[in-house]
């Protein structure tokens, strides 16, 4: 079979992807233009791209979690986690025990000028406090203020998605998100 | 010279003459052209010193360190499970495949071994990355010399295997995903079916590449014969990877040393081409793209069930030795050199990166060439910055 | 030929200085939209853009009042007077294109008697605004663009020059509205329903005709002077806000004349089949055909534009003269040859 000259078959890929982008999936019958069904970009501020459910995008934090033992701030690679503390006496869990020392959170900030996203932190944390959310839209317009408080961080915790299942084979335990 | 032959010493003397006129007759006077530190098809900051004669390069040399983040030192200051997020930042195109040799390093000083389970999908996702990361190769060698369309291409169907790298690790670029011992989580469920789908994509846009450069007469006039490297030069040069497969060596990590991943349980082969000149890159390239999803196919299809994560301590302490591991990345042979005292962290970490190598051949390959070739031939070398300068 | 209003002169002169004025702009930004931002999106999967006025029509327009806004920059080494006038010198090219283009049996600017033969002189005066502009710029990578530039205009005149000999000899006249008339009347092997367009009998020309139009575009595959990724822009890599502009809207507005060249020499210009030529409802309906026959050209053009690489100078060189200039020549030779006999 003689071959097809590789200019003439260039110009044929452009076209048809052409034609894919202008007439997604209906085929050359219904000849209305569907080019925003077609594209493959989103536009953004109008659509928005959900992220999968693991992607690292803010992380939350679950305050009554936390009891400030400092091993995400020691492990961050960048050092960009602050925490304070404080103890105070909490009334015996059972009548007539002695009373106990719980770790108070005063401060939990995340820097996240600084942060790389690599998760360390919540991959650490023994007490289920930290929890990475997909959400993406956080930028500001003062580097100061990507400072998050534990406040701040405490309000992404309503964007937690569940743990996903896992493929067949695995021995991993499905983790649950503390509502 | 010893000419063997009369057309031998004919080919000789014409190009001494050749040499006479350019430097002699035609003494124009050199200029020196300097392609980057910014400049578009540098994708990055290296600087090309040309001097010129006419359009044609007397003397190209590669000036590099513009990108230079230092990392073998910090990686001195760190703790393993933190190296590997700097690690991820080295080839940023196939992040995972970078943290495999240093975690099999580490692994192998502390006389672990990852379960079956967790070799294997870090074997899936190497491939992925080498997927994502020899796909925009494909793209932007389009650009380099011209044509606008393929890396828009290049970028729609990365894409979609950066998604599935982004669903199991959480991470498009950085995944930060392998642990000392195994991995950080297993695969989730459907993730298997839609990886597939993407592959079946994958080798679709290995065709219109096929159909909108390789087979394009344009895209080979400019290519063939471009930045010819013989296969001795190339060794002595120490090039790896697909420049080196271009150059006709048949030379392969992944199947001559392999670091116990599962690449030998799979059916696929090594390409190699004759020639060495830029259009053999581009199609060794090409080639072994299509490979890699063939791999990802078979790997998908017989991942085996347990744990992914083997018995180590929580806090890792490496015990004091030295080991050297490479693996076959995406760009060329990647090790990671890691001297240990017991620490939480290596004493000293050498990273042996691909594109320095690479890219050091650029003095040898670029001599006589125009001012368009050098973009050719630097695009088909394919280097990455953060892996000249780390 | 009649015409339309009995004006005087300098009246007559205004408004088509006017018309011409207001088409150039015009025109380019039909082309920069429909195919640079359109066309080039559909081709890659993308959109476009889509946020400027409905379906980002207006996008242009954004663009423009933008590049306008920026500072007028020159390098500290440039020749200031030379780097100044090297954009007008471009687009006064364009200009001078546009005088003598038809879309009626009276609108034209100028009916010359060489239309022709002046189309392809002003055309190249484009290259000495091009050379001044990578000469002037004091850089060496505008330098070694403007050099490439030159080489590859005048290397490409030729092939252009050539193929249009083979239409001006079959139609005999070197008028571009003769042309469009020998078209219109002529007849195919004693049919004469749709009149005689040159591109079935002088195919060959006109295939050389668009490659030499595209080199002398500078658009892919030849578009070594500017090369964005060798030469980052060539000669206008100096060139910031309306001076750019300039540049870019004489790219556009050359490559619409050469379309609207193309489409009066081998497409049969503005004649509708069914009319007389110098029917007076031709001139209202002549705009529109001629407007879809450049389009569909302009289309071709484009469409090359995104899929191909580029050449490499050498190998311009080399394709031009080695195989475009003796192709071009021997269509002259057959062109006589038919002539003579038939």
């Amino acid at each position: 079979m003689p071959q097809l000259p590789g200019l003439i078959k260039g110009l044929g890929v452009t076209a048809k992807t052409a034609g894919r982008t202008l007439f997604p999936k209906r085929g050359w019958k219904t000849l209305i233009p569907a080019p925003q069904k077609g594209a493959v970009t989103v536009q953004y501020p109008h659509e928005k791209e959900a992220p999968p459910e693991r992607a690292r995008g803010v992380i939350a934090l679950h305050e009554e979690n936390c009891t400030a033992c400092m091993l995400c701030s020691r492990s961050c690679p960048d050092w960009c986690i602050y925490i304070e503390g404080h103890k105070v006496k909490a009334p015996p869990r059972r009548e007539g025990g002695k009373p106990r020392t719980v770790n108070m959170l005063d401060r939990f900030d995340i820097d996240y000028a600084l942060c790389m996203y690599c998760g360390i932190c919540v991959e650490v944390c023994p007490f289920d406090a930290l929890f990475w959310t997909p959400e993406y839209e956080y930028s500001e317009p003062r580097i100061a203020d990507l400072l998050h408080d534990k406040d701040r961080l405490g309000e992404w915790m309503d964007t937690v998605p569940d743990f996903l299942d896992y493929e067949p084979g695995s021995e991993q335990k499905v983790r649950k998100v503390p509502r | 010279m010893t000419a063997t032959s009369d057309r031998e010493q004919m080919a000789y003397i014409s190009s001494q003459a050749a040499d006479a006129r350019v430097n002699v007759e035609l003494d124009t006077g050199d200029m020196t052209l300097n392609i980057g530190p910014q400049h578009p098809a540098t994708h990055g900051t290296l600087r090309i010193a040309c001097q010129l004669d006419g359009e044609q390069v007397v003397v190209a040399e590669p000036i590099m360190g513009y990108m230079h983040r230092g990392y073998e030192k910090l990686c001195e200051v760190r703790t393993y499970p933190q190296c590997t997020t700097l690690i991820n930042r080295i080839d940023w195109l196939g992040s995972f495949a970078n943290e495999v040799p240093f975690i099999l390093a580490a692994e192998r000083l502390m006389e672990v071994e990852a379960p079956p389970r967790a070799q294997w999908i870090r074997t899936i996702l190497f491939e992925l990355s080498r997927v994502a990361n020899l796909a925009l190769f494909l793209g932007d060698m389009g650009v380099q010399i011209g044509a606008l369309t393929p890396v828009f291409f290049a970028f729609r169907d990365r894409e979609r295997v950066l998604n599935q790298i982004e669903e199991v690790t959480g991470g498009r670029f950085h995944p930060n995903f392998d642990r000392i011992g195994g991995l950080k989580d297993d695969i989730p469920k459907g993730w298997i079916e839609e990886t597939h789908s993407v592959m079946v994509k994958m080798r679709t846009f290995c065709d219109e590449m096929e159909d909108l450069l390789v087979g394009n007469e344009i895209f080979q006039a400019r290519c063939r014969g471009v930045g010819v490297i013989p296969p001795e030069v190339a060794l002595s040069y120490g090039l790896s990877g697909a420049n080196l497969r271009a150059s006709g060596v048949d030379w392969d990590l992944r199947r001559d040393a392999n670091p116990g991943l599962a690449w030998d349980q799979v059916d696929w082969r090594v390409w190699t081409h004759p020639d060495g000149d830029s259009f053999a890159r581009y199609w060794v390239r090409l080639q072994e793209t299509r490979e890699a999803t063939r791999i990802v196919d078979q790997l998908l299809d017989g991942i085996p069930s347990g744990p992914i994560m083997a018995k180590v301590p929580r806090i890792i302490k490496v015990p004091a030795g030295e080991a050297y591991l490479s693996t076959e990345n995406p760009l060329g042979e990647m090790g990671y050199y890691i001297v240990s005292k017991g620490d939480l962290g290596p004493f000293r970490v050498k990273i042996r990166t691909p594109s320095f190598n690479n890219i050091s051949i650029v003095p040898w390959v670029m001599k006589g060439v125009y001012v368009p070739d050098v973009i050719t031939i630097l695009g088909s070398l394919y280097f990455i910055l953060g892996d000249i300068d780390r | 030929m009649t015409t339309l209003l009995a004006l005087p002169y300098w009246q007559e002169t205004g408004i088509k200085l006017g018309l011409a004025l207001a088409i150039i702009p015009t025109t380019s930004l039909i082309l920069v939209y429909l195919f640079l931002f359109k066309m080039m999106a559909f081709m890659q999967s993308r959109l476009g853009p889509n946020d400027t006025g409905p379906y980002g029509t207006l996008q242009l327009i954004a663009e423009a009042i933008k590049f306008l806004q920026k500072e007028d920059i020159h390098p500290a080494q440039a020749d200031r007077r030379v780097f100044r006038m090297a954009p007008v010198v471009v687009l006064a090219s364009t200009f001078l294109l546009y005088v003598v283009l038809p879309a009626g049996p009276d609108a034209v600017v100028q009916n010359l008697d060489t239309g022709v033969f002046y189309a392809m002189a002003v055309s190249s005066i484009s290259v000495l605004g091009i050379l001044m502009a990578g000469w002037s710029s004091a850089n060496k990578y505008a330098l070694l663009g403007g050099l490439r530039a030159a080489g590859q205009l005048i290397a490409y005149e030729l092939p252009l020059i050539l193929a249009v000999m083979g239409v001006v000899i079959q139609a005999e006249t070197l008028n571009l509205q003769g042309i469009v008339e020998a078209q219109a009347t002529g007849e195919i092997f004693g049919f004469g329903g749709i009149g005689n367009p040159f591109i079935l009998t002088q195919f060959l020309a006109f295939l050389i005709f668009m490659i030499a139009a595209q080199a002398e575009l500078t658009q892919t595959p030849f578009d070594m002077p500017v090369a964005e990724t060798e030469l980052v822009g060539g000669f206008h890599i100096e060139y910031t806000g309306f001076r750019f502009l300039l540049f870019f809207m004489a790219e556009f507005g050359t490559a619409f004349a050469f379309a609207a060249l193309a489409s009066v020499m081998f497409l049969g210009g503005w004649w509708i089949p069914g009319f007389d030529v110098d029917d007076n409802i031709l001139n209202v309906l002549g705009p529109g055909v001629m407007l879809g026959k450049i389009l569909l050209i302009a289309f071709f053009i484009f469409w090359v534009r995104f899929t191909y690489p580029r050449l490499r100078e050498d190998q311009l060189q080399k394709f031009a003269w080695k195989v475009l200039i003796p192709l071009a020549l021997v269509n002259i030779v057959l062109t006589g040859i038919f002539k003579v006999v038939f």
